[in-house]
């Protein structure tokens, strides 16, 4: 937590404008409000999502590393998500996974330096039929084969 | 306006009956998530257009509607025609024209757009001649595919909010508890649990407040029974909710619902602001005085919150950690209260059995595991989807009478049930009556539903080493056998698929899987090695193979293995060269190709598009 302060807070400000004072209840949803605000969950608006809320820091920090949904890291502009269920990884999945990490030179979780892309997995979104299944910023592609997966992904951008 | 009275619900049907009557023809459009990734948005449009520019509505009496998941998503998009029950499929918006023209207009069939059943080639008309569907019965997932999810009038004039309003005017709670034991309804989402015991012990329970929860928190991967419910049939697990809280004395609850579901979320949302405004959910319901409210919960990504406490712990705004259950939730659950917590499918059943009786629904399925159950049935399998089948049919007749067998017809391996808790069963267990106890008698488990095929090209170590990593991701971390023995078993099993095993390795993972099973805290990591044990069950010459001879016969395992071009099959067609991801494939047209094993990376994507079989695994 000590880089310096780079994100708007008021929006943070806002988007917690609905919660009551002091209930902490509201964590997850404030946290999830947050990410879809910022794409992420700046460390900055933590502190004050913490204020508002009445939860100790160690608490929201311990929430926002335990859920798969939230990222303390801004991520690229094009999300790919790559499911890794049980149907699509018997069709294939691990192989579009590779593909993915060595053309763009990154691991699974991590995003380009230059902020354009974010390689996620994800365990199952439940279009089994179609598997393997990737979706770019929440656009569903099924039936996707290795060897046409990076056109797609350049063309979905 | 608010319905106040069975009279006036009975009035409200009827008039929506009537509504739709009007409608001579109607076009009813897939938009579950398969479809839409098909494009069924496109085709939708393209309808609505062509009812504008033409008048459709007027002059043919014509109703277009968006519906739920039809269940056969690998088909999509799927468009089916009333009253007549024409199925179109993968229809496009160019094909739209030609739909209005023949079939809406002059009542012809367009051959082409028809399903072609794959075994005898012969194209079928009717939605309810398909073999996918023909087999099917359908109580959970009754409406979908047949009312539009965001227009409760719709659910209405099929019967909808009936069974809530019998349960409210004309049974008591206890009657309502009676039913739903008497039915032998089990708890849908894995455990299997009898409803009825479940809500009894919660209205038994002394409490000034009770909680009823809906887990939509689909956590198995292969499962989307739960997500096409939500999607396609939202009040149905409203109505079962409130007819719950009614029996048990609730006032509150929550539905819990995976974060990867947007447009679940979407629908139930809709549909509990429409149940509101109807009088069928928040204060004073149906005029009876009972009130009851829900709301929903997001879940935040996590496997672990599909477990009772751990979800509860989640929706209260804490992290989702399991607790030991000396007291079971139904006494003490969401902020300590007694919560009954029952999952998307057993509510959807609900309704059902209050409306129909419970005796209906006990007559069907076995003795012990009564009515229906809905199964995704996925993987290698030629009719991918949602089936709903009475309980005790075989595995055979789920993946080859509704699936329709292999894809290319391959030899079947396993079928995998019961998500990452559950197990792989082989070819011998293919006449398995599916139940409860069934499964669990043989290694596996129903979990909710989830149904995976696979044929020879997978491997069965690495499809157990795929389940404990992913175990591994959803650990919680709270208790050390199942934290530090699941990455201690997943370890081993990595280093069997990569060539690195060693005698000895079998035993040590029944050894450690024992401990594991008998000291985790929560089911999670209780049923952790299953997936193991079971495939050591009836797969253990593979594991043998891998660690003995470093033999990998799926042609999975990459360093078990290497792909080579069959002389006998290549055809020389060339679909491999243009498949080839790093360009290792050589070879003139018609003429023998031939695989460079140094610079080839065993992705196995010339495999999958070779037609004649001539990629083989040394």
């Amino acid at each position: 937590m000590s880089k310096t302060c780079s994100v708007d807070l008021d929006k943070a400000r806002a988007i917690l404008e609905k919660y009551p004072e002091g209930d902490s209840t509201g964590l997850i949803h404030a946290l999830q409000d947050v990410q879809a605000g910022y794409g992420y969950v700046p460390c900055e608006a933590v502190e004050i999502l913490c204020e508002r809320l009445g939860v100790p820091i160690s608490k929201a920090f311990s929430a926002a590393t335990f859920y798969k949904a939230f990222s303390l890291e801004p991520k690229g502009e094009v999300v790919i998500r790559v499911c890794t269920g049980t149907a699509c990884h018997i069709r294939g999945a691990q192989t579009l996974v590779d593909e993915i990490c060595t053309a763009l030179d990154l691991k699974p979780g991590g995003t380009t330096k230059d902020l354009k892309f974010t390689l996620e997995t994800v365990n199952c979104v439940g279009a089994c039929a179609m598997a393997p299944v990737i979706s770019l910023n929440g656009e569903y592609h099924g039936n996707v084969q290795p060897g046409s997966i990076m056109k797609k992904i350049q063309g979905g951008k | 306006m608010p319905i106040k009275s069975m009279k006036s619900l009975e009035t409200a049907a009827k008039k929506a009956r009537s509504e739709r009557e009007k409608i001579k023809t109607e076009v009813l459009i897939c938009a579950g998530t398969g479809c839409l990734a098909n494009g069924s948005l496109a085709v939708t449009e393209a309808f609505e257009k062509a009812v504008r520019e033409q008048k459709l509505d007027v002059e043919l009496a014509l109703g277009v509607k968006t519906t739920g998941c039809h269940g056969f998503c690998e088909k999509g998009p799927l468009v089916v025609i009333q009253p007549k029950g024409i199925f179109y499929n993968r229809v496009k918006p160019k094909d739209v024209e030609d739909i209005v023209e023949k079939t809406l207009k002059k009542g012809e069939i367009v051959e082409r757009l028809l399903y072609r059943n794959p075994n005898t080639k012969e194209r079928i008309e009717q939605y309810t001649a398909i073999p996918f569907y023909s087999k099917q019965l359908r109580i959970a997932l009754r409406n979908i595919g047949k009312i539009d999810p965001g227009n409760i009038e719709d659910y209405i004039a099929v019967g909808g909010y009936l069974g809530l309003a019998k349960a409210l005017t004309k049974m008591k709670p206890e009657e309502v508890v009676d039913a739903v034991t008497a039915s032998g309804l089990r708890g849908r989402g894995g455990g299997g649990f009898p409803a009825g015991r479940k809500w009894k012990t919660c209205r038994d329970a002394p409490a000034d407040t009770r909680y009823v929860l809906c887990n939509a928190d689909e956590g198995d991967p292969g499962a989307f029974m739960d997500r096409s419910i939500c999607e396609g049939d939202p009040h149905t697990v409203l109505e079962g909710m409130v007819i719950g809280a009614w029996a048990v004395g609730a006032s509150k609850g929550y539905i819990y619902v995976r974060e990867e579901y947007p447009l679940a979320v979407k629908h139930l949302e809709q549909a509990i602001a429409q149940a509101r405004e109807h009088g069928f959910l928040g204060e004073n319901i149906l005029g009876t005085g009972f009130s009851y409210d829900i709301h929903i919960a997001r879940g935040g990504g996590a496997f672990v919150c599909g477990e009772s406490s751990a979800l509860m712990k989640s929706v209260a705004g804490e992290v989702g950690e399991p607790r030991a259950k000396y007291v079971h939730s139904v006494v003490r659950g969401l902020h300590d209260k007694p919560t009954v917590l029952n999952n998307v499918e057993t509510w959807a059943n609900v309704p059902w059995i209050i409306t129909e009786g419970a005796d209906k629904f006990a007559a069907l399925g076995t003795k012990k595991s009564t009515g229906t159950k809905a199964f995704s049935l996925v993987g290698k399998v030629k009719n991918t989807g949602l089936v709903e089948v009475p309980m005790g049919i075989t595995l055979r007749e789920i993946i080859f009478d509704i699936g329709g067998g292999i894809i290319g017809d391959r030899p079947f391996k396993a079928v995998q049930t019961g998500g990452p808790s559950g197990g792989c069963l082989p070819e011998s267990m293919l006449d398995l009556p599916v139940d409860f106890d069934g499964l669990t008698e043989v290694g596996s488990m129903m979990g909710s539903g989830g149904m995976i095929v696979m044929d020879d090209h997978t491997c069965m170590v690495d499809t157990a080493r795929y389940f404990l990593a992913f175990l591994v991701d959803e650990s919680c971390g709270k208790c050390v056998p199942c934290r530090e023995g699941v990455h201690q078993l997943h370890g081993i099993l990595e280093a069997i698929c990569r060539g690195e095993g060693r005698p000895g390795d079998v035993e040590k993972i029944e050894q450690l899987s024992d401990t594991i099973v008998k000291a985790s805290l929560c089911a999670l990591g209780k049923s952790a090695p299953n997936p193991v044990l079971s495939t050591l069950r009836y797969f253990r010459d593979e594991y043998e193979a891998h660690i003995n001879d470093r033999k990998c016969a799926a042609g999975v395992c990459r360093n078990l293995f290497t792909f080579r071009i069959s002389k006998e099959k290549c055809i020389g067609c060339g679909a491999c060269v243009k498949a080839c991801p790093v360009d290792c494939i050589v070879g003139e047209l018609k003429k023998l190709h031939t695989i460079d094993a140094d610079k080839c990376t065993r992705c196995g994507a010339c495999r999958n598009v070779c037609r004649y079989d001539a990629v083989d695994v040394e």
